[in-house]
């Protein structure tokens, strides 16, 4: 009862929400809601036909099967050290955690084209262990390890940008109450910090999902955009689209955007679910904070 | 303080092996071979006009998109988080969207959207303003690709905003305005800065959509990930990882800066709260 | 949460082991990997079942082919870095010559296949708007004022350095042309472009939907692309009084070959391109066949032009690279801040 007066007393007068509310939803409508809008007309731009047969076609689906296969292999690297680092950053002080922090947004920061290039600088023919790894016969670049390893890149700071603030919201109370019960490490990080952010978990893993399956410049520097066989989605829109088959690209691109909205549909999921469970929450205990 | 809690050893230990072997040296084998270039002949590469010109339309579109979107992805955040309206859900599942879609498509769509004859172009010709094929089309591409990191960001932490303190503010007789500008807005910030950064720093480095809208004339709409680009294509890979290198610490610098306001931030909350426990 | 992750776990492994086994089988047959520029696949399309069933007549194999297309350059820089491509085919010289300077390819390369190891060739066309309301002719009606001109970005694309090549070797030749004035044709050319598009694709976009130019300077090749996804209604193809003759070099990468014992498979391969069966390929995808014979039959589709070749008027790819693409050459003098 008294919180809908608090909200009542704390919101905004009609005016400035509904002027909000139009400049949030204009903006994006311009922006993105427009935008998705032109790539399905360009899709459909041929019938309904020729967006099926366009993505009926075997190096379609190959590109569809590759750029699924990719975003699955790198998911548990990224589960993994994300969630290292978040404990390692969230729970721990130690000097030079600024930077750490900074060298793990870095990603973010370097041209696709450039993360590219330095692997080739690495692993190419001409690279530092180029000669050894032909001698060797083991293919880097030019094939799947390539594309997997830049897409590691590419996705790495997603899953730890998610879980560091969350952790340190959370505290260390519970963790501590854990171990001094006598838990090991592992009961204590399976039992009571792994339910605690998985929801937050999942959050970064489909945000880095996203990314990994969107992700061009990058992987088409080590793709060696081989037909059927190292082509992802984004490297066979750009490549059919350059031989003037638009309405195959944008069908294609098309399905890009149909598996974010999949990935979105788990996200609202998972949103739920957490809402439900801190609710249920809220109401099983007494509020933690007093003051 | 004793530590506690277990494993900081293994966790630290794995993430700094981790970064070490997937991001540091890639990218120390950059400025490895950078350095094959003699001082001056990087001076030359880096600080050419061309490349003076690029960084300015870089660094100053970036920065123009990353406003933009801080100020529309603020308000876009707290219009998902605090009012309700119709298709809510879709519509905040569309801010992901720049994540997913491939770079060049995005391009290619703006640049058919804000041409003279595209759906948005056509009302803004007439009026006098030119996007597509001009710094402002950078700009624009900018933005899209950078939304989602404000608006992420933003989100969560608007929804952490205890209600009390508002109450406070109203109860002590604070206009709106002035409980938004001094209680809430101080309470945001970090968050909003954050968010702004990735978003610059994602700009800063995009290629793919940008080179479709740009018009990329030499001196007025050339971006710097285009003259590497460019240097690439003259086969001069030495003159590409200079470039490629001034960005990168270019952009280091900036992220390090915001990282560091923010942890002081957060720490002097995080005592705040201690001394309060 | 333990046993969730030990499924995933288990699915990954799974996944993994059904690449490796998938992987596996590929190594059997001989194959090829022909790594190419980014419009050539309608004509290696076809091309490829044609060059099988001849290989297989003639030596019993059955041979697989695969096929990369992207950009010329970055190609062949993918290929330098270890791309493992039997044979390149490529749009420009220089591209192969890159190649050969790593000693990946021969150094002449360009004399061990006929007619300068290019199967077939084309020239750069103007595109303009139905009827050429304009009345766009030449290379000279270009550089007037109030004309506007689409073109790909001359320094950075194969296309936009053709477009560039063509204009100042027409410039060079108008009488008492010289490398000042040539310069000075292709600087006005440049200022009537309001931009430059980031490939060929790109350019025709701009032109053709978005309705931006007056005239879209192009391959001709290219026009007949157009034509089938912007139906033939919309423009005219103007042939100018001179143009370039743009060659596509083929070669066999050595490195690849030896390693795999492919050279015999490649060579044919390449050999077969100027049989008649591949000559005529390259006409029904309106690529000039150098066989005089089978340009005669499709003399309706390819206009007589006048041509002259990079090696003519600029003394090869490897001189004219440096001379006006190279930072500092004359695309970028065009461009100094006065």
């Amino acid at each position: 009862m008294s919180g809908t007066i608090v909200r009542r007393a704390n919101a905004e007068p009609r005016w400035l929400r509904v002027t909000l509310t139009v400049l949030g939803l204009g903006f994006l409508f311009f922006f993105l809601a427009l935008p998705l809008v032109a790539v399905f007309a360009e899709a459909f731009a041929g019938g309904w036909g020729a967006y099926r047969e366009a993505l009926s076609h075997p190096e379609a689906l190959s590109a569809i099967g590759l750029t699924i296969f990719i975003a699955v292999v790198v998911l548990p690297f990224n589960i993994a050290v994300g969630v290292a680092a978040a404990w390692a950053i969230a729970k721990f002080d130690f000097r030079g955690k600024s930077l750490l922090i900074t060298l793990i947004d870095l990603p973010f920061a370097v041209s696709p084209v450039v993360v590219g290039l330095v692997f080739l600088l690495i692993f190419g023919a001409q690279g530092v262990f180029g000669p050894w790894l032909a001698a060797h016969d083991i293919k880097i670049v030019f094939a799947l390890p390539g594309m997997i390893i830049v897409t590691l890149f590419i996705t790495f700071p997603f899953v730890a940008r998610e879980l560091i603030p969350l952790m340190q919201a959370q505290g260390k109370d519970e963790e501590e109450a854990a171990v001094s019960l006598g838990a090991s490490g592992w009961q204590m990080f399976f039992r009571v910090t792994l339910p605690n952010i998985k929801w937050g978990l999942l959050y970064g893993v489909i945000l880095a999902n996203a990314r990994a399956m969107g992700e061009f410049g990058a992987v088409s520097v080590v793709s060696g955009h081989i037909r059927g066989e190292t082509n992802t989605l984004p490297l066979y829109v750009e490549i059919i689209y350059n031989e003037y088959n638009a309405v195959g690209a944008f069908a294609a691109a098309s399905v890009l955007a149909l598996l974010a909205l999949v990935t979105l549909v788990a996200k609202t999921l998972v949103e739920w679910k957490m809402r439900q469970e801190t609710e249920m929450l809220e109401t099983a205990l007494p509020p933690e904070k007093t003051e | 303080m004793k530590r506690v809690l277990p494993g900081f050893g293994l966790s630290l230990g794995f993430t700094l092996v981790y970064l070490s072997l997937l991001i540091l040296l890639p990218l120390s084998g950059l400025a490895f071979k950078a350095s094959s270039l003699s001082f001056e002949q990087f001076w030359n590469v880096a600080t050419g006009e061309r490349a003076l010109a690029a960084y300015r339309v870089t660094f100053g579109a970036s920065l123009v998109a990353a406003l933009i979107n801080a100020f529309f992805g603020l308000i876009v955040a707290w219009v998902l988080v605090r009012y309700p309206f119709p298709g809510k859900r879709l519509v905040d599942s569309l801010v992901d969207l720049p994540f997913a879609l491939p770079t060049a498509v995005a391009g290619i769509t703006l640049a058919t959207l804000y041409a003279g004859n595209g759906w948005i172009g056509r009302f803004l010709e007439p009026l006098g303003l030119q996007i597509a094929f001009t710094p402002l089309g950078i700009v624009v591409a900018l933005t899209f690709i950078g939304l989602p990191f404000v608006v992420r960001t933003l989100q969560p932490v608007i929804e952490d905003i205890e209600p009390e303190v508002e109450e406070a503010a109203a109860t002590l007789g604070a206009s709106r305005l002035q409980t938004f500008w001094r209680v809430l807005l101080p309470g945001i910030f970090p968050a909003l800065l954050t968010g702004f950064t990735l978003a610059f720093s994602r700009a800063v480095g995009e290629y793919g959509s940008v080179i479709f809208i740009a018009g990329n004339m030499p001196l007025i709409s050339e971006i710097t990930p285009l003259l590497i680009i460019s240097k690439l294509e003259q086969y001069d890979v030495v003159g590409a990882t200079a470039l490629a290198s001034v960005m990168l610490a270019i952009s280091f610098v900036l992220l390090l800066a915001v990282n560091g306001l923010q942890w002081w931030a957060a720490n002097r909350h995080h005592g705040k709260e201690r001394v309060s426990l | 949460m333990s046993v969730t992750f030990r499924k995933l776990y288990s699915a990954l492994v799974l996944a993994g082991a059904v690449v490796v086994v998938g992987a596996a089988p590929a190594v059997a047959q001989t194959s090829l990997l022909n790594v190419s520029y980014d419009v050539a696949r309608d004509f290696y399309k076809d091309y490829n079942p044609l060059f099988q069933k001849h290989w297989k007549e003639k030596s019993g194999e059955s041979i697989e082919l695969k096929q990369s297309h992207a950009g010329s350059s970055k190609q062949v820089r993918a290929v330098a870095d270890g791309l493992e491509a039997d044979v390149v085919t490529m749009n420009q010289a220089s591209d192969v010559d890159f190649l050969a300077e790593k000693g990946l390819v021969v150094k002449d390369y360009a004399k061990k296949f006929p007619t300068n190891a290019s199967p077939y060739s084309s020239t750069m066309v103007f595109i303009v708007r139905k009827g050429n309301p304009k009345g766009l002719k030449d290379w000279s009606d270009l550089v007037q004022p109030g004309v506007q001109v689409i073109l790909p970005h001359p320094k950075n694309t194969g296309n936009g350095r053709y477009s560039y090549l063509a204009a100042w070797g027409y410039a060079l030749k108008q009488p008492g042309g010289n490398d000042k004035s040539a310069q000075e044709f292709v600087g006005k050319l440049l200022k009537n472009a309001p931009l430059f598009a980031s490939g060929g694709r790109d350019a025709t976009t701009t032109f053709m939907q978005r309705k931006i130019g007056d005239v879209l300077v192009s391959f001709e090749s290219e026009a007949e692309l157009i034509a089938k996804e912007f139906g033939k209604g919309g423009f005219d193809v103007v042939h100018p009084s001179l143009s370039i003759l743009t060659e596509f070099p083929v070669a066999i990468v050595e490195r690849t070959v030896d390693k795999k014992g492919t050279r015999k498979q490649a060579q044919a391969y390449l050999d077969y391109l100027w049989s008649k069966e591949g000559q005529e390929n390259a006409a029904q995808n309106y690529l000039r066949p150098r066989d005089p014979e089978v340009l005669k039959k499709y003399a309706a589709q390819f206009p007589a032009i006048n041509t002259f070749t990079v090696d003519e008027v600029f003394g090869g790819w490897s001189k004219a690279f440096p001379a006006h693409f190279k930072d500092g050459g004359t695309f970028d003098q065009i461009y100094q801040v006065k």
